[in-house]
């Protein structure tokens, strides 16, 4: 509760976290808020913006509704972005505990592993991966986890090596707590206050990737996404641009809200830090 | 030179498992795939009986065991070959080679471009933390590092080269213009300021946010604060001192991007149609052409091991506490 309060006390951490409140009401009650499909046909093709009081986004190209998409579409940004952050630092938490944890070949050996996905740009990567598995919303999530884990173990591991040798781990040892014990109930919990500080940039960082995805025409076809509606506008972006231009603003401000809420955590966590 | 000569060689040694790791992972997953570049190339021609695709299996080495594959995958690629491309008719080599200069300049000139820009924004921010200017140069960053370079290409080109026709919307070069010389290269030119900008502005956002963050850390040391005992003007210590000390950690990240930078060079070489690397893999993966995608990803972890190496370099050269017996890792 007290990180919060501090949270909301920077400005950046206020304004992060109303934007973020206000997109997870919109997904939560996308279907409440405009019913129905949102790849289904509502109107004439093409409606300008802000000339229709019941579309107010106008339609696309197939008499969709903008705004529907765009309010369905938050769904989707948000949730492969935390579906995809959460399994890279799930998976970059086991393989850095392990790694810092094991120490000698086993080390050696992951850490190659967490060098050769870093090394290969890891939208290549995604790219690769749906196009062989095929474009479903979950395989998106795995393809976009596979290029983000790598950060995070990495931190875990660098955390686990400068905790493992601290004197309360030893006494751990010496009243013979189980390796495997000691690595989940005392170096995990310490490990990962700044493992955590990183997930907010990888949410960000997932939603970029998914709708670049989507873009090249890799996401779910059966999903409304923004990286599609822009994809979609494109095809007659001469005469009607503001259909890519609307769910990139979507995009934008998600993104710009993500980043506000890391940073505001980030000092409220070091004010906790420095309070104490 | 001697110290950088070692550095290379270590660096290259400790490179051959990470690539091999790289190699049977995505080997491993190019298998996966449903259906062989027999089957695709089948399909592309109409359909053919299965004697034709016997045939064309023990050709191109497709009937034999996985094991067997990657092993010659691996033994052909150690004399630089890379394989057949079936959408293309062509050497893998020879295609990457074609495209990846197109890339070399989008990357450098966006490369150039996001770190003289950044730091330097970065500086006249750190130079007062917490100043207006410091303040509005941080919004704006924020804002700039948010946008995905896809949809910024894609706004830019609408303004630029739909509305007022500054700038041409796609290519390298005006096809067939018989330039040569200067007037071609101010043409290519012409032809990269808009994707070049779209992939450099994230970037040079987050320089200066590093840059930025940086100095706010140095301000705070003592050497500083002796400086400015010495009673040096504000601008001696800004340039000299804490500039100075917050711009190392960039060129380490200098390299830490250039992965990233390369992925994003799909998207920006697909909305600008420039016949690059990125738009080649973009082509590999619609056409289902396993051999080629393989190929990229291979040619792509070289890169950018080739570009970490110079930043080591560059690293070592610009730090002097850096030296060549300390173990990489």
């Amino acid at each position: 509760m007290r990180l919060i309060r501090n949270l909301i006390r920077t400005p950046e951490g206020a304004i992060g976290l109303g934007i973020l409140a206000l997109l997870v009401l919109i997904a939560l009650l996308a279907p409440a808020l405009s019913p129905g499909d949102p790849l289904k046909i509502a109107a004439r093709p093409l409606l300008p913006p802000f000339t229709d009081v019941n579309f107010p986004l106008g339609t696309d190209r197939l008499g969709r509704d903008v705004l529907a998409g765009i309010i369905h579409g938050t769904r989707t940004s948000l949730a492969v972005g935390i579906a995809a952050a959460l399994a890279a630092i799930a998976i970059g938490l086991c393989v850095g505990l392990a790694a810092g944890f094991a120490g000698g070949l086993v080390d050696e050996a992951l850490m190659r592993v967490v060098d050769a996905f870093q090394i290969v740009p890891s939208f290549l990567l995604a790219l690769a991966f749906v196009s062989v598995i095929g474009a479903s919303v979950p395989v998106v999530v795995l393809a976009i986890a596979l290029g983000a884990w790598a950060d995070p173990a990495r931190l875990t591991r660098a955390q686990v090596l400068s905790i493992r040798e601290r004197d309360y781990i030893a006494s751990a040892r010496v009243i013979g707590m189980h390796p495997v014990e000691i690595a989940f109930k005392e170096i995990l919990p310490n490990a990962l206050p700044p493992v955590l500080a990183l997930s907010a940039i990888i949410v960000a960082a997932a939603i970029l990737t998914e709708a670049a995805l989507s873009f090249l025409g890799l996401g779910d076809p059966n999903v409304v996404t923004w990286g599609s509606m822009i994809a979609e506008g494109r095809n007659i972006l001469r005469s009607s641009p503001s259909l890519s231009i609307f769910p990139g603003i979507a995009l934008v401000v998600t993104v710009v809200g993500v980043y506000l809420f890391s940073e505001g955590l980030t000092n409220a966590l070091a004010g906790r830090r420095s309070e104490a | 030179m001697n110290r950088a000569l070692r550095l290379i060689r270590r660096r290259a040694i400790s490179s051959i498992p990470v690539l091999l790791i790289v190699i049977v992972l995505t080997f491993l997953l190019l298998e996966s795939a449903s259906g062989d570049a027999v089957d695709a190339y089948l399909l592309s021609i109409g359909g053919g009986d299965a004697t034709v695709a016997q045939s064309l299996r023990q050709a191109y080495g497709l009937d034999q065991s996985m094991p067997a594959r990657l092993w010659l995958y691996v033994s052909s690629l150690a004399k630089l070959d890379l394989g057949w491309s079936v959408t293309f008719g062509r050497p893998v080599l020879d295609l990457i080679l074609e495209r990846l200069p197109n890339t070399l300049l989008l990357m450098g000139s966006a490369t150039a471009l996001s770190f003289g820009l950044g730091s330097a924004l970065g500086i006249l921010a750190g130079a007062k933390p917490e100043s207006l200017r410091d303040r509005a140069l941080s919004t704006v960053s924020l804002i700039l590092y948010a946008i995905p370079s896809f949809w910024l290409g894609l706004v830019l080109s609408i303004i630029f080269a739909v509305q007022l026709r500054w700038l041409p919307t796609s290519g390298i070069e005006t096809i067939a213009s018989g330039k040569t010389g200067l007037t071609r290269a101010a043409d290519i030119a012409a032809h990269l300021v808009l994707p070049v900008a779209a992939l450099a502005l994230i970037y040079m956002a987050l320089f200066l946010r590093v840059t930025r963050a940086g100095m706010a850390e140095v301000w705070r040391l003592d050497f500083v604060l002796f400086a400015r005992s010495k009673g040096l003007s504000r601008a001696r210590i800004v340039l000299r001192h804490v500039a100075r000390n917050a711009l190392l950690p960039l060129v380490t990240m200098l390299g830490l991007q250039s992965a990233a930078m390369l992925g994003g060079s799909v998207v920006i070489e697909s909305i600008f149609a420039i016949p690059g690397f990125g738009r080649l893999a973009q082509e590999a993966v619609s056409g289902r052409d396993a051999p080629l995608l393989m190929g990229i990803i291979v040619v792509s972890a070289v890169l950018v091991i080739c570009v970490n190496l110079v930043v080591d370099i560059v690293y070592a050269a610009l730090d002097p506490r850096v030296g060549a017996s300390e173990s990489g890792g």
